[in-house]
């Protein structure tokens, strides 16, 4: 059961029994963006409050496997206060980690480098890769997240 | 029991695979079945054998591939006791079967305001080419309820045929399992001037289909769910339809004439198959009913129902309420798709560790969103059943899913 206990990791199930950040911002003053995935039906919402370009709130709200909802949820407490620029870093990070490994798993060298070492508690999510189908889980929220900024830039 | 069914897994392959160290239990055959060694065997063939193109060429070989083609076209019209084998239209599959009857049918002959009811049990294949319709011609979509069990609720069955030009029904449920009285529906359409088309890829696979004793107009299903090869599916519709309605597609194969100025539509069947046909994939298709009937479809039915009730029953002696089973329990009204509902476990991490005990089930919405909102669920984990299914995998499931509430109770 080595894979499924690295998928599962216990940060993991403790993310997404006691989901951080759950709920809704009022919009405005915040923006708010809707995710599918539509291969298994998981929906989600990410509510942003910036303030002079810093997150200053952030909730999700939906209906998810593990993997979606922990990943949401420790997004949620990786970006709060951060800056605008400093997230898009982080986001850039958690998809390197995603792909990385894919990477890796096809054969190649590359290992988790520099650039995603700053990530905390979402390194315990690099297992998901050696799960391809779950990598969108894995997604969902951040995809999200992204929608939001575009939100924002239309505003 | 009918049959042997460990004499069915022999004729699949990939059942008995070494790679899978015979530890797979496949429990997914409503999204796709497996193919027995013969439909294999015949693909090959085919393309070692016979290949050319259809009703074209003058030589030999062309025409033992029309012969090759049309002859399965004869087994599949005999198989669902069809009278004219001009009466079944290939296409890619039931979806395309379907999107052809609105298409065609329907572009022709609905408009604002007619009514095309649908049941609340709908995939999304039956519903979102009526969508478009209401789009593009203002029809309107109405639905039959569910009960509680989730059988149609046709209490209110005369008031919600006011109106309707097409009732469009699952042959059967690709989520609950449930089977509709569809002769009850189709004589009910026929009373108020209405067609009936069924969905029937659920149906045709797992018991005999008399489209005559159906009494539908149209009969839309799929090849790769029936033991058959992906790519090919067929719609049955009754003969007088088919040569009134205009073609689908345009193209090779489907004209008698084309001049600068127009072209004059191909007889039926072959006005709505423009194009190179899927030859192998037919001639496969051809293979897969005659692999069914060997095994008998009265068999195949009665192993379902056997094995059904023992799952049902299975499941329940061990998980009591912390497994919920949607839809109808009564095996006379359903068929061999489970969609359950596992303790507070997500779908899609039930069938993940399920997975990681070589069991395959499906976790998801099943193409069917509106039935999963009426149900009050994003998703279920859906274990379905088939001829090469036995109590063996039924209890290996259960072995999976005990394993699951352990690993997520940690």
């Amino acid at each position: 059961m080595s894979g499924l206990e690295d998928l599962y990791r216990e940060i993991i199930l403790d993310h997404y029994r006691n989901p951080r950040n759950q709920g809704e911002l009022e919009v405005p003053p915040a923006v708010m963006a809707e995710g599918f995935n539509p291969l298994c039906g998981d929906e989600i919402k990410v509510h942003i409050q910036v303030d002079d370009g810093v997150i200053v709130d952030i909730k999700f709200d939906g209906q998810g496997c593990s993997i979606s909802q922990s990943s949401a949820s420790m997004m949620t407490t990786a970006i709060t206060g951060k800056t605008l620029e400093e997230v898009e870093g982080i986001i850039y990070s958690f998809k390197q980690l995603m792909s990385i490994h894919e990477k890796s798993l096809e054969g190649g060298s590359e290992t988790v480098g520099s650039s995603t070492t700053g990530l905390g508690d979402l390194q315990a999510l690099q297992g998901v890769v050696k799960f391809p189908v779950r990598i969108k889980c894995a997604t969902l929220g951040w995809n999200t997240l992204e929608q939001c900024f575009e939100e924002l830039d239309e505003n | 029991m009918s049959f042997d069914v460990s004499d069915i897994k022999k004729d699949f392959p990939l059942l008995s695979c070494e790679e899978h160290n015979d530890s797979l239990i496949y429990l997914d055959s409503a999204a796709t079945s497996q193919k027995p060694q013969k439909v294999i065997d015949v693909v090959s063939s085919y393309y070692e054998e016979i290949n050319a193109n259809v009703h074209r060429g003058a030589y030999h070989l062309a025409e033992k591939a029309t012969t090759a083609m049309e002859d399965a076209r004869e087994k599949i019209s005999d198989f669902i006791k069809s009278e004219r084998s001009e009466e079944i239209i290939f296409t890619k599959n039931a979806t395309e079967s379907i999107n052809l009857v609105a298409k065609s049918w329907g572009a022709a002959n609905l408009g604002e305001g007619d009514v095309v009811l649908l049941s609340s049990l709908e995939h999304h294949a039956n519903i979102v080419p009526w969508h478009q319709l209401a789009e593009s011609q203002g029809i309107e979509v109405r639905w039959i309820p569910l009960t509680e069990s989730g059988l149609l609720d046709l209490t209110d069955l005369d008031r919600l045929l006011e109106g309707v030009k097409l009732v469009a029904v699952s042959g059967a449920s690709n989520v609950l399992g449930t089977v509709p009285p569809v002769r009850t529906l189709a004589d009910a359409a026929h009373a108020v001037g209405a067609l009936c088309l069924v969905d029937a890829s659920q149906y045709v696979p797992h018991r005999p289909t008399d489209v005559e004793e159906l009494g539908c107009d149209f009969l839309a299903f799929t090849g790769h769910k029936m033991c058959g090869p992906t790519g090919i599916g067929v719609l049955w519709g009754r003969s007088d339809l088919l040569e009134q309605m205009p073609p689908f597609l345009g193209g090779g194969e489907m004209i008698l004439d084309v001049t600068q100025e127009g072209f004059t539509a191909n007889t039926i069947p072959w006005k709505f198959e423009a194009g190179t046909p899927p030859i192998s994939e037919i001639v496969g298709l051809g293979a897969a009913v005659d692999y069914l009937e060997s095994v008998g479809m009265n068999n195949v039915l009665e192993h379902e129902r056997t094995l059904t009730t023992y799952a049902l029953n299975t499941l329940k002696d061990r998980f009591g309420d912390e497994l919920i089973i949607h839809g109808p329990h009564d095996v006379s009204v359903r068929g061999g798709v489970l969609s359950m509902a596992y303790q507070d476990i997500h779908p899609h991490d039930v069938s993940q560790v399920l997975d990681d005990h070589g069991v395959c089930v499906r976790a998801g919405h099943h193409c069917a969103k509106p039935l999963m909102k009426l149900l009050g669920v994003g998703s279920t984990v859906r274990a379905s059943l088939y001829l090469y299914n036995d109590e063996s995998d039924v209890d290996a499931l259960a072995d999976a899913l005990e394993a699951t509430g352990k690993f997520f109770s940690r």
